[in-house]
């Protein structure tokens, strides 16, 4: 251990659910994306899922809104170091999305897709069983251009750079496939509470 | 051959090229994942509420101007706080980097360093991480940064003028008054300097606008520029829609906001 001559820190407020290397943003939601943020209307957002699927499949927004809803309540984790309580987002559970698109066995892995052209790739597991969602509102707010609105996805146990802003698609794939960040050195998984920051965590 | 009636990678989906994808150099991720120890050894006050770190680090791999770091200092119970910070130096060999950083209210990293740090204090670093914001030097470049913002891309201009580059680079830094300007005396005929709330007697005062960024997207340096962005997400995306309303492509645009 390499102390720090004179480095106390803050005080050790005991937060469960902070993960390891994390602080407290409180009432920020600091904006981290390297693009310029799209004036995408609603009218011309749309959804796809793709890629190693029975039945590829595409959404409007009115047919998205047609699906059953779902909301995400609990925390969500930057890579840069902060790290949001008490979120809520409200839309669809993507399990609704890839019910209907129906993945082949072979697919292990998806690249998701926004609308600028960033993408990031997630194991398919991480996408399935109520942990991820497209939403569209935040504390029943439209999502802000800036947060991803329209509509963006959500998988709020992986660090944030996996939920696309403006998510265009998602396209499924039987091999890992490296996203915008992992292709700049970020983790291929990038799990908070096991610190996956960068590739080699 | 059922592999030809797959869907082809991509397909349906908008294309990875249409924003500033992919990095402008690769990272080495051997380097990115190991922690040195960096030994303070100059303090240089920039404004009132900013100061330079000057970090001895023996085992830099070196980095291109525009990237940035991890930083962790660690307490005697063992507790750390980390952060990320540009790197304002331009890459020299001299096994030195150095850090501006803000003196921010309740700062828990920052603050340590303008309260507590003297030369000879040990902190650990990880990097140079992120191929995104980093500049080689070849495209040319049109800077744009205010308050702090402006760390990156002053290891860019100072990396222009050591190599003696002949790329054209512009460099637009926004401040809220001279006082609070980072590098003032290191600014050349390449910068445009705006002064948001009070500037020397005979500059107007007032926000970047498009009338700052108009003659220099009328250079049209052959290959076009590279637009690098960095500030609060105010000010990228005030800088960025006067930048896209000018006419610099989406997809030459890089964005670093603050957070």
């Amino acid at each position: 251990m390499n102390v720090t001559r004179g480095f106390t820190g803050r005080a050790r407020t005991v937060r469960p659910g902070l993960p390891p290397g994390q602080y407290d943003a409180r009432d920020d939601w600091p904006v981290l994306s390297a693009e310029v943020t799209p004036g995408l209307a609603a009218a011309d957002w749309s959804f796809r899922v793709g890629g190693l699927v029975a039945e590829p499949r595409t959404w409007t927004w009115e047919q998205a809104h047609a699906l059953p809803g779902s909301a995400y309540e609990g925390d969500i984790h930057c890579v840069t170091g902060w790290s949001k309580f008490g979120t809520r987002f409200e839309g669809v559970s993507l399990d609704s999305f890839l019910a209907a698109a129906d993945p082949l066995p072979s697919a292990t892995h998806a690249l998701a897709h926004s609308h600028t052209g960033y993408t990031a790739g997630l194991p398919l597991a991480d996408l399935t069983g109520g942990r991820a969602w497209i939403v569209w509102s935040s504390d029943g707010r439209p999502l802000a251009p800036e947060h991803g609105g329209p509509a963006r996805l959500i998988v709020p146990h992986l660090y944030f750079w996996k939920s696309v802003k403006w998510v265009a698609g998602l396209e499924l794939l039987d091999h890992e496939e490296p996203g915008f960040w992992e292709r700049n050195g970020y983790h291929p998984r990038g799990n908070p509470w096991e610190e996956q920051r960068y590739a080699g965590d | 051959m059922t592999e030809t009636t797959l869907p082809r990678a991509g397909a349906g989906f908008p294309p990875r090229t249409r924003f500033a994808v992919p990095g402008r150099i690769a990272v080495d991720e051997q380097v990115a994942a190991r922690w040195q120890t960096a030994t303070l050894t100059e303090i240089r006050p920039e404004t009132p509420r900013a100061a330079t770190f000057r970090l001895a680090v023996p085992g830099w791999a070196g980095h291109l101007p525009g990237q940035h770091l991890l930083l962790r200092l660690t307490a005697e119970d063992g507790y750390t706080a980390q952060r990320h910070y540009s790197l304002a130096s331009a890459p020299d060999g001299s096994g030195h980097i150095e850090l501006t950083l803000d003196r921010v209210a309740d700062g828990e990293v920052s603050g340590w360093f303008h309260t507590v740090a003297r030369p000879g204090d040990r902190v650990e670093v990880r990097g140079p991480l992120s191929g995104f914001f980093a500049w080689p030097g070849d495209r040319p470049a049109l800077l744009v940064g205010a308050g702090s913002g402006v760390v990156p891309l002053m290891s860019m201009v100072r990396y222009h003028r050591a190599r003696g580059l002949s790329v054209p680079l512009r460099l637009v830094v926004s401040a809220r008054g001279p006082e609070d300007l980072l590098y003032a005396r290191e600014y050349g005929a390449e910068t445009t300097r705006v002064f948001t709330r009070n500037a020397p007697a005979g500059t107007p005062v007032g926000r970047l606008s498009a009338a700052h960024l108009a003659p220099l997207l009328a250079e049209r340096p052959p290959g076009g520029w590279e637009a690098y962005v960095c500030g609060s997400n105010s000010f990228a995306e005030h800088a960025t829609r006067l930048l896209v309303a000018a006419g610099q492509p989406v997809d030459r645009i890089r964005v670093e906001r603050f957070g």
